[in-house]
């Protein structure tokens, strides 16, 4: 398991890897959004917890499509199936790798792009607990749906239509966690909420993905 | 005893292409799969692998290993890496050793995109000696291998089976083993039903 884990990051940091792509467009997009929609400071203040949040859902599913598909095109994925390792544990760990790959540095710079902007200043904390606990449910969900496409060529549309749904509870209560810290109220709810989805999809998700690569390799 | 199978039926996109299929494999013996394209012989495989459920009949067998048409080596991987991973995922070791039997150790430092069809076919082959499994389903393994890489697999094979080993292979050459048994698989073939059989 482990030995996966170290495999596909290292081949996340090697050329034509995924890692800096979704972090390149979550810099893109709140690098973008200022520009466009102008320098007005409460404009930007009201809007910068969903901006932040589309951006690193967005970013997510980007990167989504080549999480089983190359180990499918390359057999990797057969040989995996008759491994000594359960599949449940092949998508855990491929999920976890697609976290610390995409999820995690996006966590870590967010707080930079929050400057840009113009993040009230007391939302700043909200904004990394927000995505540390919300962005595994969104590797974790990506995962499910990356699984059920894994067999189509050129699945990426129906991934994205059949992830995003599933995406929506997570941005919706991982905004309002930043929004309400950036007003000084108290975020406990839609936290436990973000936590709630993340710990469900983890628990559950892996088990119905496993299912549906069966399915998809014979 | 290592396989025993007795009266299988596989099927392919929903049709059963072979039925009553039966044969035993103990440790150091080869089956050789013959019979036209388009027979069952990768289906056949695929089920005794697992990768697929079988129509009917009954599979008795250990953990096995199965190297399909594709290598399953990443291209951005070294020789060795790649080799290393899968022995990890195995809990072996022998990466050393099984480099040096089909000859890619001094290949070990070329990632996985820069090697030829053949060299990245024997990285495929290589594969099976840090499975630790005893039955080896092969599917076409001398693909895009040259004569030389040939008898340096047949060489592999037979220290497997010294070894107690296994191995059913599907392939239309001759692999130079003189104790190979040969299954022709055109007496299984499942007959279709006709159509106003079906409907009628």
């Amino acid at each position: 398991m482990i030995a996966l884990l170290l495999r596909d990051l290292r081949l996340a940091m090697r050329a034509g890897g995924g890692f800096g792509l979704g972090l390149a467009f979550f810099l893109m997009v709140t690098v973008l959004v200022p520009l466009g929609v102008g320098p007005e400071f409460e404009v930007l203040r009201r809007i910068a917890p969903g901006i932040l949040w589309v951006g690193a859902l967005l970013a997510c599913l980007l990167t989504l499509d080549r999480l089983f598909a190359l180990d499918f095109e390359d057999g990797s994925l057969e040989v995996l199936a008759t491994a000594p390792i359960p599949m449940e544990g092949v998508v855990a760990v491929k999920s976890l790798a697609h976290w610390v790959v995409t999820g995690l540095p996006l966590t870590l710079i967010a707080p930079g792009l929050g400057v840009l902007m113009s993040l009230a200043p007391e939302g700043y904390l909200w904004l990394v607990v927000a995505l540390a606990v919300g962005t595994p449910a969104l590797s974790v969900i990506g995962a499910f749906g990356a699984a059920l496409t894994v067999g189509l060529k050129r699945g990426g549309l129906l991934l994205s239509l059949l992830v995003l749904p599933m995406y929506v509870p997570t941005l919706i209560f991982g905004t309002d966690v930043v929004t309400r810290g950036a007003r000084g109220l108290d975020p406990g709810t839609p936290l436990l909420f973000l936590a709630g989805i993340t710990l469900g999809a983890v628990a559950l998700l892996p088990f119905a993905a496993a299912a549906a690569i069966r399915a998809n390799l014979k | 005893m290592d396989m025993q199978v007795t009266d299988l039926a596989v099927a392919r996109g929903g049709v059963t292409v072979l039925e009553g299929v039966a044969f035993t494999l103990s440790g150091g013996q080869v089956l050789v799969l013959r019979g036209p394209n388009g027979i069952g012989k990768t289906t056949l495989l695929r089920t005794l692998a697992g990768l697929q459920p079988a129509v009917a009949g009954r599979v008795v067998a250990g953990e096995v290993a199965y190297a399909g048409h594709a290598d399953g080596v990443k291209a951005m991987l070294t020789v060795a890496e790649n080799l290393g991973f899968w022995a990890a995922v195995n809990g072996v070791g022998g990466v050393e050793a099984a480099l040096e039997a089909m000859n890619l150790g001094a290949l070990r430092h070329r990632r996985g995109a820069d090697g030829s069809a053949g060299q990245r076919r024997r990285l495929g082959l290589a594969r099976l000696l840090v499975t630790g499994r005893k039955v080896w389903l092969l599917d076409e393994p001398t693909v895009s291998l040259d004569v030389a890489s040939v008898a340096l697999f047949g060489a592999v094979l037979r220290g497997h089976l010294g070894q107690g080993g296994a191995a059913l292979i599907a392939t239309h050459i001759d692999l130079g083993l003189p104790e190979a048994r040969d299954l022709d698989l055109t007496p299984y073939k499942a007959v279709q039903p006709a159509l106003d059989e079906v409907f009628g």
